[in-house]
């Protein structure tokens, strides 16, 4: 057994039977179900858990609750290293590996503590005043060195090996706290009938409660009220469990963490599951956090909060002091004193305030507490622990007095747990009674009890609770009579406070304000006297309540500071914003499952496992996996799209095109609808033909491209691009659903429902022949732009005569369930063709050659005109952006418009997005234009490329320079028509 | 998170949604040449705090347009109404 010198006995809220192992540093030590690491530490006789953050201070323990600041280390090893974790919210598992951060060599003996000696040069302002600003460059040199200098725990690049999940879930009432007011405000929607959830991120319900005696009578109530609502099947308790952030409509975000269950991500259990709640009520029983009190040496190990220590007492059975000194300004620290008094441990409480309850008196007094009142602590000695202190009064600097003792305990009162409420933009306002910032509202349906609303009495906290669980309740139509419930019988000793002010000290010796970020009250001084004194830039400028922590400890007190300064009064002052998540979270847990191949959806091809299995290698284009080229044609992108270019120039081969949008549109208006979105004519094509369509936005810009095929008199079959295939479908729904609802047309988007299959090239019409025996294919029964119905095998088939390729080429529509077999059907009976499959880079590839636009070149700011395309808009009716397009501006001789490249400098490469220069332009700025799209050309032996170009065509002939600095290449080309093969159209008409 | 009640699938996650702009700007009727009013339409906004009449599509849902009343401040969702319902309500009047 390993030997825990500071555990008591007997006593606490742990499970003596089961001792856990762990290790800090890679040292063993025990402790019991039931500890945190802190408790654990402590009992082991660990104060020095940390060094801070800049000026490598010896640190213990603050607290024993989510607002510490001191004790963070770094969890787990390797894979599952996880740093910066608070030791006093972390639950003591067996084999817990735990290091302590931020010291060189190590924490206990740490060199970089010499930062000490030049604390004077790195007060607030310090890295911005020396490094930026004139020396600019210096910080670039000096940024790594401060950064490992300063800091916390260290992530690892590794993969973290444990599962996460998320899930959603719905309630009628959520209660977010489980002390007093909150274990009540459940039990009373949950006696209503309600479905309630509560939420608690300790181990065990109680809140406060859990600070008391756990053998008091206090345990009695707590423990009864538990088993209760354990026993209302509409009650899910979740313990371990924080509230992250409350959003609009009652959503709130929580994490759950279930290390104590020792997860197996193997099993596919999750480490720690995000919920997002949905909650018709919400109250807020969060309580309230105590705040340190501020004098010089206030930082070191063994000055910790008052209700802290009363904490490692009752709960953990951990008795950290022979000699303790208790200062506070108000009157809960006496709770503090008289239990550590019971235990034997000689006390002194040392009172800002001029006098104090006769009843604390006497109390103090029977337990031989020695109690000195209008006195204040003004300096700690000891460095690594605790040694003593330098007393003074509060009123003056009458004669200083020193006190030996082993513990500080301190309490600066206490500020309620307002952040939740906060977060919808409701500001806290402040209360001078309690001293204390308090919700400055509530959004509807969500209600505070307790000491989040400045009540910390007990008799508050049940009578708040009670009501507050009713009228949630209540909401969702649960009676909601009133239950009776007798509040537990605690040793209250009030709260008292009178004011905060902070007490300049004529001493030595820095007084922190927060203690993670190593802010002290003299930076907080130069902030305000170089006039950061607004909240905001005072918190930005010296970095308080920036840390892990985010200032739960720090920022009321900061504000008193700064309104004294200032000569205000804090009740005028506000907070900083207060924002999610309310304690730190893991990346893990926010993204749950959504990592890796599972980031985001993916969409498939109904041909996709085909092209796996038969040598297709796949690229992710948005959301979809294309099958970029394949192996049949050579080993890697760059010659196998070549080779498979060539394939459709000389032979005959066939892509898979069935990502590209689709839409059913039918309906007597059909014409009329089509004429309406496309700035050319449909209505006057013919059934059974096809036409290029362009689509403008409102704006006048062009927004897609397709073509659409005329099936019947009312039905139209329209294709969209690929990207934009969601956008075309919404923005016709808009129009029809807001604008045009007198038009008797619907649209179907049957993307998913239909294959497509483009068979290209000189021997395209063959190949079809072979693979649709008996059917006519001849030029004059589908001639370009036609369309032919027909059926295989009772399979529906649409052909339609395009090309986006420029040879003569046939898409062919298949319903979804048949694409496999289509397309194996093509590729046998077709085989004694050479026909092969070819990818997307050779369709890309090809459509350059052939001078037709895509998604590269619609980059929603160009015009028809600017692609070229003017001469499709309809003269004759009316169409969506046919006003905005005659805006001048858009008519501009100099607008950047479409050209074709040819690379002149053989053995060069073109690339895209390369800048473009004027032969005679001094290569620099943004040119003159840039390359959209670039391929080798089989035909032409050379690179060529698509691009947008000042002036366009008239430019045509002229050599410029494609500037590619990234690389710096500079590559001599040719501004050309952008159609490289084929002008006139023979091939595609063949 | 914003909760929507749409007419037709009921009270959804605002992520099955897509925001369509102000549905109190009116659409110039089609084939109106008169470009100040295109110009209006297209891009000169108000930027209300406050109560907001806007457009949402169900993307996720019913596919359907929708009229939702919120306010910018606050955040607080008023009624929903389906855009197509409105505007046939609007045609009518003005026959």
């Amino acid at each position: 057994m390993i030997a825990t010198p500071y555990r008591l006995p007997a006593g606490g809220r742990l499970d003596r039977d089961d001792a856990i192992g762990f290790s800090l540093d890679g040292r063993p030590m025990s402790g019991f179900r039931g500890d945190t690491l802190a408790s654990a530490l402590l009992a082991n006789g660990v104060m020095l858990v940390g060094r801070s953050f800049k000026y490598h201070r010896p640190r213990g323990f603050l607290s024993a609750g989510i607002e510490e600041p001191n004790g963070l280390f770094t969890l787990g090893e390797g894979q599952c290293t996880e740093p910066n974790v608070a030791g006093t919210v972390t639950e003591l598992v067996e084999g817990l590996s735990a290091r302590r951060q931020n010291g060189w060599p190590s924490v206990e003996f740490d060199l970089m503590s010499i930062n000490w000696l030049i604390a004077p040069l790195l007060a607030a302002g310090f890295y911005y005043k020396t490094f930026m600003g004139p020396t600019r460059g210096a910080w670039m040199f000096y940024e790594p060195l401060i950064r490992r200098a300063a800091g916390l725990g260290r992530g690892v690049h590794q993969r973290d090996p444990d599962r996460y999940q998320t899930r959603h879930a719905f309630t009628e009432v959520l209660v977010i706290g489980a002390g007093l007011a909150g274990l009540t405000a459940a039990l009373a929607a949950g006696r209503a009938g309600a479905r309630v959830v509560l939420v608690e991120q300790d181990t065990l319900l109680g809140g406060g409660l859990l600070l008391e005696d756990a053998a008091g009578p206090a345990e009695d109530w707590r423990r009864r009220v538990e088993a209760e609502l354990q026993s209302l099947p509409n009650v899910d308790i979740l313990t371990r469990t924080t509230a992250l952030g409350l959003y609009d409509g009652g959503t709130v975000a929580l994490v759950e963490r279930r290390d104590h269950l020792q997860p197996d991500s193997a099993c596919g259990e999750a480490r720690q599951i995000v919920t997002t709640l949905r909650a018709r009520a919400i109250v807020y029983a969060t309580g309230a956090t105590e705040r340190p009190l501020i004098f010089p040496n206030n930082d070191r190990p063994g000055v910790m909060l008052a209700a802290a220590v009363r904490g490692y007492l009752n709960r953990f059975a951990v008795g950290l002091a022979k000699r303790a000194v208790v200062t506070t300004n108000n009157d809960s620290a006496y709770a503090t004193a008289f239990d550590l008094a019971r235990h034997g441990v000689a006390v002194t409480v040392v009172d800002q305030r001029n006098a104090v309850r006769r009843e604390l008196e006497n109390k103090a007094k029977a337990l031989k507490i020695e109690l000195r009142t209008d006195a204040t602590v003004i300096d700690v000695l000891g460095t690594k622990r605790v040694t003593g202190v330098v007393l003074g009064s509060t009123s003056g600097e009458a004669q200083l007095s020193k006190s030996d003792c082993d513990l500080v305990c301190m309490s600066g009162g206490w500020s309620p747990t307002v952040h939740l409420t906060a977060h919808g933009g409701i500001k806290p306002h402040y209360r001078s009674d309690i001293a204390a910032f308090v919700p400055g509202g509530y959004a509807e349906g969500q209600f505070g009890a307790g000491a989040l609303t400045g009540s910390f009495a007990v008799a508050a906290a049940i009578r708040e609770g009670m009501d507050a669980g009713r009228t949630a309740a209540a909401r969702s139509g649960h009676d909601a009579r009133a239950s009776e419930l007798a509040p537990p019988v605690l040793d209250s000793t009030g709260y008292g406070i009178e004011s905060i002010c902070h007490l300049p000290r004529k001493r030595n010796g820095k007084a922190f304000v927060d203690f993670q970020n190593d802010v002290t009250v003299k930076d907080l001084t130069i902030a305000h006297q170089e006039g950061y004194q607004s909240v905001e830039h005072l918190k930005r400028y010296t970095t308080l309540g920036m840390g892990t922590d985010q200032g739960k400890t720090s920022n009321i007190n900061a504000l008193v500071i700064e309104a004294q300064s200032r000569g205000v009064d804090i009740s005028g002052a506000t907070t900083t914003t207060f924002r999610p998540p309310f304690t730190p979270v893991s990346f893990g847990a926010l993204s749950g499952r959504s990592v890796g191949k599972d980031f985001r959806p993916t969409r498939r091809s109904p041909l996709h496992d085909w092209h796996l299995a038969h040598g297709g290698e796949l690229i992710q284009a948005g959301p979809w996996m294309r099958a970029w080229w394949y192996r049949w044609a050579g080993s890697t992108a760059q010659s196998a799209y070549i080779e498979e270019m060539r394939l459709v120039r000389t032979g005959v081969g066939l892509a898979d095109a069935s990502t590209l949008g689709k839409i059913d549109v039918q309906g007597p208006d059909a014409a009329e609808f089509l004429d309406r979105i496309y700035a050319n004519n449909f209505s006057k094509l013919q059934i059974g033909k096809a036409r290029y369509g362009v689509m403008l936005a409102d704006d006048g810009t062009v927004f897609d491209d397709g073509t659409t095929t005329r099936l019947g008199e009312t039905r139209y079959f329209m294709t969209t691009t690929t990207a934009q295939a969601g956008e075309v479908m919404s923005w016709i729904e808009f129009l029809l659903q807001t604008a045009w609802t007198d038009l008797k047309v619907h649209v179907t988007s049957i993307t998913d429902e239909w294959a497509a299959m483009a068979v290209a090239g000189p021997r395209a019409r063959a190949a079809l022949e072979l693979a649709l025996p008996g059917e006519d294919l001849s030029d004059s029964k589908l001639p370009y732009m036609g369309c032919l119905e027909i059926k295989i095998e009772g399979v529906p088939l649409r052909l339609i005569r395009l090309s986006f390729s420029g040879e003569l080429a046939f898409e062919v529509y298949v319903p979804a369930d048949h694409a496999v077999a289509l397309w194996e059907h093509i590729l046998s009976s077709a085989s004694p063709l050479d026909i092969k499959p070819y990818g997307l880079e050779a369709v890309a590839s090809l459509r350059i050659e052939k001078g037709h636009v895509a998604g590269l070149e619609l980059d929603h700011r160009n015009t028809l005109d600017d692609l070229g395309l003017g001469r499709m808009a309809s003269e004759t009716k009316a169409y969506v952006g046919r006003e905005l397009r005659q805006r001048p501006m858009l008519h501009a001789p100099q607008r950047w418009s479409l050209v074709g490249i040819e690379c002149l400098e053989p053995g060069k490469t073109l690339r895209g997005g390369s800048i473009l220069f004027a032969g005679t332009d001094k290569i620099e700025g943004h040119g003159r234009g840039y390359i959209t799209s670039v391929t080798w050309s089989t035909e032409l032996n050379k690179f060529i490329a698509l691009g947008l170009y000042q002036g366009g065509l008239q430019h045509a002939g002229e050599d410029i320079v494609c500037a590619y600095p990234l690389k710096a290449e500079q590559v001599k080309a040719r501004i050309v028509a952008p159609m490289f093969i084929d002008p006139k159209g023979e091939r595609l008409r063949a | 998170m914003l909760r929507i009640a749409c007419p037709l699938c009921g009270e959804r996650d605002y992520t099955e949604f897509r925001y369509g702009g102000d549905a109190d700007k009116r659409r110039p009727l089609h084939g109106t040449a008169d470009l100040k009013a295109w110009d209006d339409y297209v891009f000169v906004f108000d930027n209300p705090k406050g109560p907001h009449r806007e457009f949402w599509q169900h993307v996720v849902g019913c596919r359907q347009w929708l009229i939702l009343e919120r306010d910018t401040a606050t955040n607080a969702v008023g009624v929903c109404e389906l855009a197509r319902a409105l505007a046939n309500a609007r045609e009518d009047s003005r026959r």
